[in-house]
């Protein structure tokens, strides 16, 4: 919706329409059209040569990792790629594909640094394959979700496996009855019934919830009764900011033994990072 | 497609299956949300499906901090085996291209799972009214042509209005009647659905608009009370309702005070 003012807003409206009349009446045209768009929107995960080769050697088709890491937004990626990902022991091994209106737009004003990275991209260390991580900075829409989990996962093998989602969030949708302005960025968990380690930060309080890519990997784990942890950083900058992304640092400080965190942030990558927002941001640069 | 929490499914045969429509307000939600916390009722399973937007949060119907520690998912199964009593809640709305598929889903695992009946809380856009409807209570109930017989009469007893076919073409006398159930979602196609399967299904539903729409579910959810007494003598139902903690904030978060 265009306001006004000409900014857009996403509003939500608790009214419901009433179902479309009834489907079966409509042409063949209609179904084609209809099938099309749904073949347009399904998501692929593809792989590198030798990752394939080695999922089509195992029995059950599936990749072995005991730690899967998932990041969701340009902060969650930020921080894996300035402080894990940075070390030069991880190779990109695969992938994810989509198209959904929002693609490849680019109209968002943060999105201009990542425009020329593929969207999810999964990474492997070079000498391990014990975790997997999944950076996702592009938009999936409500349809394309319960698709990608069940694909994502399909081709990783559950036993043995831990899940861990690193999340951003903007702290406008916190609820909470005093103000938090003082204190953010600050982290909030959320786990899955079969997840028992201890918890590195407060649980998420009634009456929040989670939705999007986070919230299906998040139901798909506690149906599943995999271990699952999400930790979501509420952060009241709009664009990506390196205080934000140090903030998922004790969410992954229980992996410490398997995954080695850089003390400090690859300064390149986070300039690269940063920059997008930057030049944004002034009118004289 | 449901998941059942323990390794052996529970049996629904014969019990009593409640459950709320996506629909204006979120009354029917809302309902269900209070009747889960009031009876305490343990969840037993997940309805696991592609239709519906995915939402996590922790237990909504926490009482202690222990107990706030336990993811919950868009539709989930809650039961109580000695009243014979199953509830089927929906936190997240149906993804659009995908209501009909979803309408089949539900009703297949209702035959399936032999639940003796289905009750349907739902809620219908106040303002689309007609004349005859806006008389007297907003309350309204429909039955599949397979319970009419055992639960008109009772709901009858109870001065409930059976919802009222409504003219195609208003004005034109003796035009065709239709269900009409705007802001409905699900409503009108699962009852259709549900008279030609011949499947036993009741719909309750009230007119309201859109806001806080929590004394509708309440009003609803009294109404379901005085006729299959879950909670109770109906005239002290109402205090016994319990409102669950993540009903807090309905209307957002505290003020700042840094705008004073």
């Amino acid at each position: 919706m265009a306001t006004f003012f000409g900014e857009v807003l996403s509003v939500y409206s608790r009214a419901v329409e009433e179902d479309e009349e009834d489907l079966s009446c409509e042409n063949e045209e209609d179904e084609r059209i209809r099938s099309d768009m749904e073949q347009k929107r399904s998501v692929q995960v593809e792989w590198c040569p030798q990752v394939q080769d080695s999922l089509d050697a195992a029995s059950d088709k599936t990749l072995q990792c005991s730690q899967f890491i998932i990041a969701v937004g340009h902060n969650a990626t930020g921080f894996l790629s300035a402080y894990i990902l940075s070390s030069r022991r991880w190779d990109s091994v695969g992938s994810v594909s989509l198209w959904n209106e929002r693609s490849g737009s680019g109209s968002h004003r943060s999105d201009v640094a990542f425009q020329e990275q593929p969207s999810c991209v999964f990474y492997r260390q070079k000498d391990s394959s014990s975790v997997l991580i999944c950076q996702c900075t592009c938009y999936i829409a409500e349809d394309q979700l319960f698709q990608w989990v069940e694909k994502v996962f399909g081709c990783v093998q559950k036993r043995g496996l831990s899940v861990t989602v690193l999340s951003d969030c903007p702290l406008s949708e916190f609820r909470c009855s005093k103000s938090l302005y003082s204190s953010t960025p600050f982290l909030r968990a959320l786990k899955s019934s079969a997840y028992k380690t201890q918890l590195l930060c407060p649980l998420l309080e009634q009456p929040n919830i989670v939705t999007g890519l986070p919230a299906a990997v998040l139901s798909y784990c506690q149906v599943q009764q995999i271990p699952a942890v999400l930790y979501q950083c509420f952060s009241d900058i709009t664009v990506p900011d390196s205080v934000t992304m140090e903030t998922y640092k004790p969410a992954l400080s229980s992996l410490s033994t398997i995954i080695k965190l850089d003390p400090c942030p690859n300064a390149d990558i986070l300039k690269r990072l940063l920059k997008g927002s930057e030049t944004q941001s002034n009118m004289y640069t | 497609m449901f998941i059942s929490l323990e390794n052996a499914p529970p049996s629904f045969k014969g019990f009593t299956l409640i459950m709320p429509a996506v629909s204006v307000g979120n009354v029917g939600q809302l309902a269900t949300d209070l009747l889960i916390s009031s009876l305490g009722m343990p969840r037993v399973g997940y309805l696991h499906t592609d239709c519906l937007i995915p939402m996590a949060g922790n237990n909504p119907y926490a009482v202690s901090g222990e107990s706030a520690a336990e993811l919950s998912t868009n539709a989930e199964v809650y039961c109580l085996s000695d009243v014979r009593l199953t509830v089927l809640q929906i936190r997240a709305p149906v993804i659009q291209t995908k209501s009909r598929k979803f309408r089949k889903l539900v009703l297949s695992w209702i035959k399936a799972c032999g639940f003796d009946k289905t009750i349907v809380l739902s809620s219908s856009h106040a303002y689309q009214r007609d004349d005859h409807q806006l008389l007297g209570t907003p309350l309204r109930y429909l039955l599949s042509p397979a319970l009419e017989q055992e639960a008109g009469a009772p709901l009858k007893e109870l001065e409930y209005k059976e919802m009222e076919r409504v003219s195609a073409f208003p004005g034109i006398d003796g035009s065709e009647e239709r269900l009409y159930i705007p802001g409905g979602g699900f409503t009108k196609g699962l009852y259709t659905d549900s008279c030609s399967e011949g499947v036993r299904m009741a719909v309750l539903l009230i007119f309201c608009s859109e806001g806080d729409n929590i004394p509708d579910a309440f009003a609803l959810l009294n109404c379901l009370n005085d006729w299959l007494h879950l909670a109770g003598k109906p005239s002290e139902a109402s205090s016994q309702w319990k409102v669950p903690v993540s009903w807090r904030l309905l209307f957002g978060s505290g003020i700042p005070p840094a705008i004073f």
